[in-house]
């Protein structure tokens, strides 16, 4: 375990009945970790959270945030955390700053503390305009924010958001992805989504669970380095027809995706293949090294149930 | 942290028309039964004078106001204890309560002050009417501040009932129609109990209105405060369970 561990997570199980929604999943958190935590519907995110907020009792396993058991001490674990649910937790009948006020007092923050941090979280989520105004008469985009609010509000040192960014406009989507990477730095983050290109732009570490496992756990730096596939997205204006291609020694693989759009697989080097279709003069007009995306790694561990851990879980 | 949760109860009671209506529909109903009262009151007042240890005003105003008064929010506090709970886990708030560092324990107790409050600023707003006699005669106090303190154990038993069958479901119409329930049996208990004298004692005993008119008469006696004690106690203890069931089993 290292020092800065904020969430470990040991053997984690919970039925429901004879149903298994998470089965035996382990993980751990660090300062500054933002973890993307993805999986199809149903796959037992949610589940995982609620354990995690102390809102189910886990059928076994451990839970330790800040060092303190949730399941033994749950009421000091709790003070360090922050959780933002699916559904956003809000009482349509108060205005924000009642309601941010009345998160603060739960969370046992002094008065003048309170202030202090109900003002920068209204500041952080932008909700300096909508302040004075009832929650329930608030948009969609609001309401979520105000969510936010309520979870960063006492600054955990541990903050867990379920789906932060659902029902936000795509300039606020960008201005709470700018907000959790701030607060990355200093807390560790549990980021659910479901939105892939997001947990990209987001997270610095990525778990993918499905049916209840842990299928997939790396680094966002080295997912970015297993992307280099060999393979390559090209357009040919003037290209031969497929037989040469095939036959040309650079490549191993071949796709035809467009009208003049190819899949190529080759073991040279980006500038060396990009350089020697120049020669061939087929009329090269665009040239993308073919990343494999967490998209693409997400369908793959999704949809084909053999899939076990891959090694770089195991670090 | 169970006066923030309370405090909050009250405002968000307060914030909706519901308090405000049930509060003025009561008070004009209690209004009439006292006029009524002081009315029968005043007719008899001439044949009272002449009969000795004759029952004074308390006994034929005050008292029958409340027990008006106790009927009265038997029939209408489900209305105000079915939101408790259950709009909590509607709206996905108890999850925050659970969320943050507090006891399933301070949760309910918060609930529970919040809603007791409510009725303790009913029953202030009930006691006005009789304390106005006092400016033109003068009131057997101690019998009747008996009587109040009666009607608030047995508000506050009703609310415990209330609280918990709140918690039992996400519906607050299912869980005023089952505390409605729940309060009419044990109100039809004592009706029972009175046409069959002794086989029934024990319904008797068990009925909620019952105790209460013992503390009407002047009399505070343990076993009654212990009846409602107990009672309000039992269905706190069983909500507590029932989250932390919930928490367990959902």
């Amino acid at each position: 375990m290292l020092d800065n561990t904020l969430v470990s997570v040991n053997n984690l199980s919970r039925y429901y009945g004879e149903h298994i929604a998470v089965n035996r999943i382990s993980f751990e958190l660090a300062t500054g970790d933002i973890l993307g935590f993805l999986g199809p519907n149903g796959a037992g995110k949610s589940t995982t959270m609620q354990m995690l907020s102390g809102n189910l009792a886990p059928s076994a396993g451990e839970i330790i945030i800040n060092g303190i058991d949730l399941l033994e001490q749950p009421k000091a674990a709790k003070q360090s955390l922050g959780y933002l649910p699916d559904v956003p937790p809000l009482y349509n009948e108060m205005t924000v700053e009642e309601y941010l006020h009345f998160c603060a007092k739960i969370h046992r923050l002094k008065k003048t503390a309170a202030k202090h941090c109900v003002r920068q979280a209204i500041d952080a989520c932008g909700l300096g305009t909508v302040k004075q105004r009832l929650i329930g008469n608030l948009s969609k985009g609001y309401q979520q924010r105000t969510g936010i609010a309520q979870a960063i509000l006492h600054s955990p040192p541990v903050i867990i958001l379920d789906e932060p960014t659902v029902g936000l406009d795509p300039i606020q989507v960008i201005e709470i992805r700018k907000l959790i990477k701030q607060l990355g730095q200093s807390h560790g983050i549990i980021l659910c989504s479901h939105i892939l290109p997001e947990v990209q732009a987001v997270c610095n570490r990525v778990q993918i669970i499905h049916q209840g496992s842990l299928v997939y756990n790396a680094d966002m730096q080295s997912l970015i380095q297993q992307q280099d596939s060999g393979w390559f997205e090209v357009s040919l204006k003037h290209a031969p027809d497929i037989e040469t291609l095939l036959a040309w020694p650079e490549l191993t693989a071949l796709e035809k995706t467009g009208a003049c759009n190819y899949l190529l697989q080759s073991p040279l080097a980006a500038e060396i293949l990009c350089e020697k279709l120049v020669q061939q003069a087929w009329g090269l007009a665009s040239f993308c090294p073919h990343r494999q995306t967490l998209e693409q790694k997400f369908i793959e561990l999704t949809l084909n149930p053999e899939v076990s851990l891959t090694p770089d879980a195991l670090d | 942290m169970i006066f923030t949760i309370a405090t909050r109860e009250l405002r968000s009671l307060f914030l909706s028309p519901l308090a405000w209506v049930i509060l003025a529909v009561t008070q004009l109903l209690l209004a009439w039964v006292f006029l009524n009262a002081m009315d029968v009151f005043f007719s008899l007042q001439a044949k009272l004078a002449t009969i000795p240890n004759a029952p004074g005003v308390t006994d034929l105003v005050v008292s029958p106001l409340l027990e008006t008064a106790s009927i009265l929010l038997l029939i209408i506090s489900p209305l105000l204890t079915m939101r408790l709970l259950s709009e909590e886990r509607r709206n996905r708030t108890l999850d925050l309560l659970i969320a943050s560092p507090l006891s399933i324990t301070e949760i309910v107790l918060g609930k529970y002050l919040g809603i007791v409050l409510f009725m303790l600023l009913y029953i202030l707003m009930l006691s006005l009417m009789p304390l106005a006699l006092e400016t033109g005669t003068s009131l057997d106090i101690g019998k009747m501040l008996s009587g109040f303190f009666g009607l608030f154990l047995l508000l506050g038993a009703i609310c415990a009932a209330g609280l918990y069958m709140s918690s039992l479901t996400d519906n607050p119409v299912i869980a005023a129609i089952s505390s409605f329930g729940l309060l009419l049996l044990l109100w039809l208990m004592n009706n029972h109990g009175a046409t069959q004298a002794d086989a029934s004692s024990v319904l008797n005993y068990l009925a909620i209105t019952s105790h209460l008119s013992v503390f009407l008469r002047g009399l505070v006696r343990t076993a009654d405060i212990s009846y409602y004690l107990l009672f309000i106690v039992g269905f706190l203890v069983l909500t507590i369970r029932q989250l932390e069931t919930r928490r367990l089993q959902a």
